[in-house]
């Protein structure tokens, strides 16, 4: 079935196995392989995009729902060569030990950064519920997402 | 993980979507619930017909009573001023779904549709008294939140039915709130209960009460309900309720080897105590 997704501010048009899933169109189809596949049950969000702006575990959509939207992956979250302001601070504060779960961890606190700023650590710690890292590195993860959402509140 | 091979329509109304449907097809909203279950195997539907862009599914008014179409997403009924207003418990419910993710994809008709006894909203539907609406082939019918849940992943839709909406009373002279314990990975409710309590002065003078994840679905606990109609909400009646919400879900209780059907039972009455707290409170 036919396609036409946009992802990171590119048209893409593609003849899709109706099953095939968003992460898998990501990954397979246009080699974009910073969303992971972790847990594949909708649980971990290593393999979270935004489409149409709202966050989004990609192992559970269908690449069809997805036609005519807009999606952006980690690989689009950088603007005109300059790192999002949630790069910039997972860098800063080492927010990150094997990297795995990064992308998806970067994804989702960019949208809620964004959204909630000046939000506190019990909030942050909550909202990434969705998110797990194995390395169990969160404490530098919700430091970088407050310096974010303090620097948003000011 | 892929799902079996399917073919996949797209409708653009409720009657292309009805005559679309197969009697081996299932009707994809967000798929949120259906999705994981076709990856995981355990239902393979040869047909898929798409409902995701119908309109008229979408959307929540509040004319008397809250209506909220089938394919409204878990976010947007958590974030309803209308629904805030109306039935507390509900916005509440459907907060704590999951995560942030999943609540801005999967839809309240997906949800109920699937019948996970671990879900939040099927609970505050039962408790508030909840009416599904559906349209099939013949016709249309409605059915109460109750009925609607027969058993585990097992509903009152026939072949080829869809929900359309589900309409809840004008609640907000109630006190209403939705407690859980959520399972530590999947969010899921080990045990969830709801409750809606009408207050005069101090008195209860009525409560709904319904609990779920602790059940194969979600259940109406009208022993629990008549410990508390008539009380101050004492520690006495309080006691008395969490006693009879045990002996309420006694015949539908559910547990795995983590979370025993004795423990959850247990915690049923835990979080009936912190439901009314939280409705009080």
């Amino acid at each position: 079935m036919q396609v036409a997704i946009t992802v990171n501010g590119v048209d893409h048009e593609r003849d899709v196995d109706p099953r095939t899933l968003l992460v898998h169109f990501l990954r397979e189809e246009l080699d974009l392989t910073g969303a992971k596949i972790g847990c594949d049950t909708s649980q971990c969000g290593a393999c979270t995009v935004h489409l149409d702006g709202k966050v989004l575990k990609s192992c559970t959509l269908l690449a069809v729902q997805a036609d005519g939207a807009d999606v952006t992956t980690i690989e689009g979250l950088a603007e005109g060569g300059e790192h999002h302001p949630m790069q910039t601070s997972f860098w800063e504060n080492h927010g990150l030990q094997c990297g795995y779960c990064t992308p998806g961890m970067i994804m989702a606190s960019a949208a809620f950064a964004q959204d909630n700023p000046g939000a506190s650590e019990d909030e942050i710690r909550h909202y990434l519920e969705g998110n797990i890292c194995r390395c169990t590195g969160y404490h530098n993860i919700v430091k970088a997402v407050k310096q974010v959402a303090d620097a948003a509140a000011t | 993980m892929w799902p079996n091979k399917f073919e996949y329509t797209r409708a653009g109304s409720v009657d292309e979507a009805l005559g679309a449907i197969s009697d081996e097809g299932k009707f994809l909203a967000g798929g949120h619930s259906l999705l994981p279950v076709m990856k995981l195997r355990l239902d393979a539907p040869e047909q898929l017909v798409d409902i995701g862009g119908i309109d008229s599914l979408r959307g929540i008014s509040a004319n008397g009573e809250l209506s909220i179409g089938a394919t409204t997403t878990h976010a947007e009924i958590a974030a309803s001023a209308d629904v805030q207003a109306m039935c507390a418990g509900l916005a509440s419910a459907c907060g704590q779904v999951g995560d942030q993710a999943v609540r801005n994809f999967g839809t309240i008709g997906g949800n109920i549709a699937h019948a996970d006894p671990a879900s939040d909203p099927p609970t505050v539907l039962v408790a508030c008294g909840a009416t599904v609406h559906i349209q099939g082939a013949g016709g249309a019918r409605s059915v109460g939140a109750e009925d609607f849940f027969v058993d585990l992943f097992e509903t009152a839709l026939d072949d080829g039915e869809l929900i359309t909406s589900v309409s809840l009373p004008n609640c907000s002279d109630c006190q209403c709130a939705y407690v859980k314990f959520p399972h530590p990975a999947s969010r899921y409710a080990i045990v969830g209960v709801a409750v809606c309590l009408k207050m005069d002065g101090d008195t209860c003078a009525s409560a709904d009460v319904a609990v779920g994840g602790a059940t194969v679905k979600a259940v109406k606990c009208a022993g629990a309900e008549a410990a508390l109609a008539g009380s101050t909400l004492d520690d006495a009646a309080l006691s008395a309720a969490a006693e009879a919400v045990k002996a309420d879900i006694g015949d539908w209780l559910a547990g795995d080897i983590a979370y025993p059907e004795a423990y959850r039972q247990q915690m049923a009455g835990v979080f009936l105590k912190r439901a009314v707290a939280a409705a009080t409170g």
